[in-house]
């Protein structure tokens, strides 16, 4: 128990400093990089817990697909920082609204479970037993199985917000030659090829 | 303070020892897959390849690492030094991470852990972090385009990789490697009666799927046909442009690491693992470590021959087979793959 409790806070300790790192860079890039290593972290976190599914899906969707998107936009930005950083102030006011609101939330979720310890077991699907199921199993279970209708509900406004994002962005350009495997392919001898006689002094016309 | 040193010291150093055993194997592997790499890309050619440094060459990639270890470093002056350092330590560190989980015979494994395929997944998925730190940190423009190159790459074909291992998973029914190859036992040649050999594994079963995964792991790997990051002929070196000395070895050995993981990985997922291709007795006799290793250097020689007859794709036309081949291609299976497991479950 010892050697979990070391890992909760080494795993806590650089997540909540590489977040601090996040807004403290100066370069883009780092704050992307030191993002990436707080996902990390956290799913060190959720491995702790028993929730490998989760912790491995968190880097396999964020880090490895969602951080790299970041990344590779904030690579190619051409920003002035001293711009960047005179609205600093401004923004304050809005900021630290967002940062009490979700404090306050997350204390009532952690501080309901600590008035009343019964909360817990009343849900509609009690949370099974860790040697009961494991939890690829179960959370299989709950998503695709008892609220599947959600989660198809969930897919089809993201298909949705795909599709507009595609409609927008989408522009055929005049003039772009495109290639068609199938077309290349059909071609043979017969249909590319034509064998001409050229006469001394003439050309082709 | 007994307790202390049986629960958790000489566990870890049990743990520690396998590991670094296991990576030195590796890296001797290694070590002769470059120089098997070098000789059939040789052979192709009607060359000799490298058969200077000891008998018959066997020594080159020796050679090699020496050249480049004794070598100077040099970073260019308007890198971000630290992470121009950081790119191929990662690169290497997150390819030899992902061996812990690959079982080479039934409980021959460092961490037999329940979500194996999951952990090789997510780590194959940072692999990108190497090359794009590494382009972005040489502040050059070469290294830059290269980097920009890959991260798409290779982003686009982990989504039809990931399809491909969801297929497996629904035909298996569990996330655990030792679980996927034992799955393999039985199979379309058992259900005909024969006795247990080749026709059950998943290749027969899921073709399409197998050779899906083998292009994609080609392009993720940035393996010649694919090798556009680092395509010479347009871009120098790609994002290894700026590298000299260790930290390019570091970065070549990552991609050489990474590589037979995903000849392991199709080794596992499609070829049975250890299990022998027929059931014969003295087949049978051969230890499964040794038909494992045999079916992963299979793969990569398959890789080998594809490099030395492959012209390399114009970047539109990897993105083409890519996102409008194989991601419907991909998407379809899997939902036929499910259909047929849903229809055909017991009870």
């Amino acid at each position: 128990m010892t050697l979990t409790g070391l890992f909760f806070y080494l795993f806590s300790a650089v997540l909540v400093a590489s977040g601090l790192m996040v807004i403290a860079a100066r370069q883009p890039v780092h704050s992307v990089l030191f993002l990436i290593l707080g996902f990390v972290n956290a799913a060190g976190l959720f491995m702790l817990l028993g929730a490998e599914f989760l912790a491995l899906i968190l880097v396999v969707v964020y880090v490895g697909a969602v951080a790299v998107l970041f990344l590779f936009v904030v690579m190619m930005l051409d920003i002035d920082f001293a711009e960047l950083r005179q609205g600093f102030l401004n923004y304050l006011p809005v900021g630290a609204l967002v940062g009490v609101v979700i404090l306050v939330e997350l204390l009532v979720v952690v501080g309901g479970r600590a008035i009343a310890p019964e909360v817990v077991e009343s849900v509609p699907v009690p949370i099974p037993d860790h040697d009961d199921v494991s939890n690829t199993e179960a959370i299989g279970q709950l998503l695709y199985t008892r609220y599947l209708f959600y989660f198809q509900a969930a897919g089809l406004i993201l298909l949705v917000a795909m599709v507009g994002a595609i409609v927008l962005t989408l522009r055929h350009k005049e003039g772009v030659k495109r290639q068609s495997a199938a077309v290349q392919i059909a071609r043979n001898p017969a249909t590319a090829i034509e064998v001409r006689k050229v006469e001394p002094g003439k050309g082709l016309s | 303070m007994g307790g202390f040193a049986e629960t958790y010291f000489w566990p870890a150093v049990t743990m520690i020892l396998t590991s670094v055993v296991a990576m030195l194997v590796l890296l001797v592997i290694i070590a002769y897959l470059l120089y098997a790499d070098r000789k059939v890309w040789a052979a192709v050619q009607l060359r000799r390849g490298p058969n200077v440094v000891g008998p018959w060459g066997l020594l080159q990639s020796f050679a090699d690492l020496l050249k480049f270890v004794f070598k100077e470093p040099i970073i260019p002056s308007g890198a971000n030094k630290g992470i121009f350092l950081l790119a191929p330590l990662i690169s290497t560190v997150l390819a030899l991470a992902a061996w812990a989980v690959v079982p080479l015979d039934d409980g021959v494994v460092i961490a037999d852990i329940n979500v194996g395929v999951l952990y090789i997944f997510a780590i194959s998925s940072l692999a990108v972090y190497g090359i794009i730190m590494g382009g972005w940190a040489s502040n050059s423009k070469y290294p830059f385009l290269g980097a920009l190159r890959s991260a798409a790459q290779m982003v686009s074909y982990e989504v039809s990789i990931g399809f491909v291992i969801i297929c497996v998973l629904l035909v298996v029914g569990s996330l655990n490697l030792t679980d996927i190859v034992l799955a393999q036992a039985e199979g379309i040649g058992t259900a005909m009666g024969l006795a247990p050999s080749l026709l059950d594994w998943h290749w027969l079963i899921l073709l399409p799927m197998f050779v899906v995964f083998f292009i994609s792991a080609l392009a993720e790997t940035n393996r010649p046909p694919f090798d556009l990051p680092e395509a010479e002929s347009e871009l120098v070196a790609g994002y290894m442009s700026e590298y000299s000395s260790t930290p390019y070895v570091m970065f070549f050995l990552g991609e050489y690491v990474a590589i037979t993981l995903m000849c392991a990985l199709g080794t596992i997922l499609f070829l049975g693992g250890w299990l022998p291709p027929l059931d014969v007795a003295w087949l049978n006799w051969v230890p499964g470590t040794v038909w494992f290793v045999a079916k992963t250097l299979f793969l990569f020689f398959l890789m080998a021959m594809v490099k030395a007859f492959v012209p390399r794709y114009r970047y539109d036309q990897l993105m083409r087979l890519g996102w409008k081949v194989f991601l419907p291609l991909s998407l379809a299976m899997v939902v036929a793959v499910a259909a047929v497991v849903q229809l055909t479950a017991e009870g």
